[in-house]
């Protein structure tokens, strides 16, 4: 069963085409790659999908139902977070606060409860502290939780942007970049946490990466971008001995001068 | 600096506790028999912020910090004969507090940087300027004016919500632009406003344009009619109680995390969730809302308003409160509210007084143009540079409050977590709809 559908969907910046009539199906619960050189589109495609840009053209359904022309808050609430290839963490709060913003669409006290010190509002935060300090246990950041997100190190504040990003329980996970900059000792717990974070959050993950190793070794189903085009798709193996993916990436000619 | 080595002795509770008590007696005993000694009057101030380092619980801060100001203060400068005046200075310290405090969800949580904040206390004081006089009876068609003191307290509030009211209208328009752009447009708001108010006698006479307001009614508290600042220090100190428990509570709330969120990074705040509009929108709402019931106060306890009151100096005057004290830190902004206000009504009187003096008995040679109004600037100015050099991050700055950690852990392995915290949000009918799988607890 397909969670999330893409149909024909192109953006244009002026006169640059940035991605053109891309259609993808994402099976629920899968993990999905998209990958393909500097410059291919695939960010924007991320941005697509969280409404920060809006498409100039095509539809993007979740679950059948269209979120283009959603606010970027709204598709959060529709089930669908991210994280950055240009980390965003929230840098003046705490590690914990980071996570309980990523908790702002659950929590459902207002402002007046909290004014009032209602109970309800009382024990929501409470317990929304107890979720937050447990999916930084399970991304292993328990040790930082008073720390500033500004201090932590680079592949830790990684690893922050998804335990944000899942503590808004996503039904999709969209991961940009998540290896980059990581050592293979940290690549190597990222892959074991996105594999975890499949089956246990029951989510399904669409992952941009360079990491070519990861990628072939973590995703169920690979779509290739280049020049904003999609010009391959499919399992691992078709992937990795695709002529065009191959050219896509080291260049026109490459292929045949192999041989 | 002096702020570290309180830190430092603040290990034991108990020789705090005398040290503080001891503190306290010695100042407000000196403000009691040493007449009109600013000094120690200062220094009984200053216990506040002694208390706030001390290691107590926030309980007993509250109390305590409220028994010096309600009883101590007044009680121990009742003796001398500058008795009003340090009233005075106290209820304007309360008066431009709670302002920062207002101006400081904006500026400091939300990060939205406001030139134009004295507007809102503009708004107050007129709503109250113009119903309590005469004023009112020259354009409302119904209803006797100047409506009685016993309805200031309702002004209290309607105050608060007309300058709310304001901060949404200003908040409309202005949030399509962001940064620099954000604070002209701002700037240009606090003008408009005063330039309406001094502008809207004619056609319809509302505000007597530069002119004024006079003759306003004082409040009226069961009968007793409240005239002097030893009253109003009250009705200010409660207030700002007031307000000090909203910023408090709602500093560490789902509101306040989302106001620092859209501060630190609105792309990422908006892909979690966060309406960034509204979230920017309350920000200045509340914020104004201070302002306004200020406002209102204001315009009592002068018993006169005009337009000159609220000029862009004004709302600089504010922000430099909050930048001073430490931008985003509430203890911060009250110091720096309380540093600024002390700085320009008693220290930099008495020492351009001072330097005055001098010249004329030819010590040193100030030039002519220098009047002691403009070398109170000059030496305010100055003090401003010396901060923004030294000490950038203001004089209390800002910390992230720390959680408990090991309580946590332990209510995390207890696995206490209810299905509430974790359950997805019914505010869009879609998401419970469709959303009947995701959302497994950890
Ligand atoms: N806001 C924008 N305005 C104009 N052009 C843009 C904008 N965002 C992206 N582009 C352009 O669209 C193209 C695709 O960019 P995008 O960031 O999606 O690439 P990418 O596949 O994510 O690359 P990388 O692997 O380097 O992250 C690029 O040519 C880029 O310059
Ligand atoms: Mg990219």
């Amino acid at each position: 069963m397909n969670i999330l559908e893409v149909r024909n969907l192109t953006k244009q910046f002026g006169g640059l085409t940035a991605t053109s009539n891309i259609n993808m199906d994402v099976k629920k619960n899968s993990i999905t790659a998209v990958i393909g050189p500097n410059g291919a589109g695939k960010t924007t495609f991320f941005n697509m999908i969280t409404a920060v840009y809006k498409p100039t053209s095509g539809d993007i359904l979740l679950n059948g139902k269209s979120l283009v022309g959603l606010k970027p808050h709204q598709v959060s609430k529709f089930g669908i977070t991210r994280t950055f290839q240009n980390i965003r963490l929230f840098h003046d709060l705490t590690v914990l606060d980071n996570v309980l913003v990523g908790m702002h669409q659950r929590l459902k006290s207002h402002w007046a409860g909290t004014l009032l010190r209602l109970p309800k509002t009382r024990h929501e935060e409470k317990e929304a502290k107890v979720a937050a300090y447990k999916i930084l246990q399970y991304v292993g950041l328990a040790d930082y939780v008073n720390e500033n997100a500004a201090n932590l190190a680079y592949g830790a504040q990684r690893r922050l942007e998804i335990a944000r990003a899942i503590a808004a329980k996503p039904r999709v996970l969209l991961l940009d970049e998540p290896a980059a900059g990581m050592n293979p000792k940290e690549t190597k717990k990222l892959t074991d946490l996105i594999h975890d974070m499949r089956t246990r959050l029951d989510v399904t993950i669409i992952l941009i990466e360079h990491d070519m190793k990861l990628v072939m070794e973590i995703s169920d189903f690979i779509y290739v971008l280049d020049h904003g085009e999609l010009i391959a798709s499919g399992i691992p193996e078709q992937i990795r001995n695709n002529k065009r993916v191959i050219e896509a990436y080291l260049g026109k000619g490459a292929v045949s001068n192999a041989q | 600096m002096i702020f570290g080595w309180m830190n430092q002795f603040a290990q034991s509770k108990r020789s705090q506790i005398i040290f503080f008590a001891a503190y306290v007696v010695l100042t407000s005993l000196g403000l009691y028999f040493i007449q009109d000694s600013v000094i120690a009057f200062l220094l009984l101030l200053f216990s506040i912020l002694i208390l706030y380092y001390l290691k107590l619980s926030n309980k007993a801060k509250w109390i305590m910090g409220f028994l010096i100001l309600a009883i101590l203060v007044p009680l121990s400068a009742s003796h001398g004969s500058a008795y009003q005046s340090y009233m005075e200075v106290g209820t304007l310290v309360g008066i431009y507090a709670a302002m920062s405090l207002g101006l400081n969800i904006v500026v400091g949580f939300a990060g939205l940087l406001d030139l134009g904040f004295i507007a809102f206390f503009a708004v107050g004081a007129y709503t109250y300027g113009i119903f309590a006089s005469a004023q009112a009876s020259k354009f409302m068609p119904f209803g006797h004016y100047p409506l009685p003191g016993d309805t200031f307290w309702l002004f209290i509030i309607a105050g608060a919500l007309i300058a709310s009211i304001f901060g949404i209208l200003l908040g409309i328009p202005v949030l399509r632009v962001r940064g620099d752009y954000l604070a002209i447009v701002t700037l240009g708001f606090g003008e408009i406003i005063r330039i309406v108010l001094n502008n809207m006698d004619h056609p319809i006479n509302i505000t007597n344009g530069s002119m004024g307001i006079s003759s306003i009614t004082p409040p009226d508290f069961f009968g007793i009619s409240i005239g002097n600042s030893s009253q109003f220090y009250y009705i200010v100190l409660a207030i700002f109680m007031v307000v000090m428990y909203i910023v408090t509570k709602l500093e560490d709330s789902k509101l306040g995390r989302a106001w620092k969120a859209v501060r630190d990074n609105e792309i990422a705040a908006q892909a979690m969730g966060i309406p960034l509009v509204r979230t920017k929108l309350a920000a200045f709402a509340i914020g104004a809302s201070f302002s306004g019931m200020m406002g209102t106060v204001f315009a009592a306890k002068q018993m006169f308003v005009d337009a000159t009151s609220f000029t862009y100096l004004e709302s600089t005057m504010i922000l430099v409160m909050v930048i001073l004290g430490g931008m985003g830190s509430v203890p911060g902004v009250i110091l720096g509210a309380a540093v600024v206000t002390i700085l320009n009504t008693q220290v930099l009187t008495e020492i351009s007084n001072w330097l005055n003096q001098l010249s004329t008995t030819g010590a040193i040679a100030i030039p002519d143009a220098l009047s002691p109004a403009k070398m109170q600037r000059l030496i305010f100015g100055i003090l401003l540079i010396v901060f923004a050099l030294y000490r950038s991050q203001g004089l209390i700055p800002h910390k992230n409050k720390k959680v408990n950690a090991e309580e946590l852990k332990k209510a995390a392995s207890e696995g206490s977590s209810s299905p509430e915290a974790g359950s997805p949000s019914p505010e869009t009918a879609l998401v419970n709809e469709s959303r009947t799988t995701g959302g497994v607890d950890l």
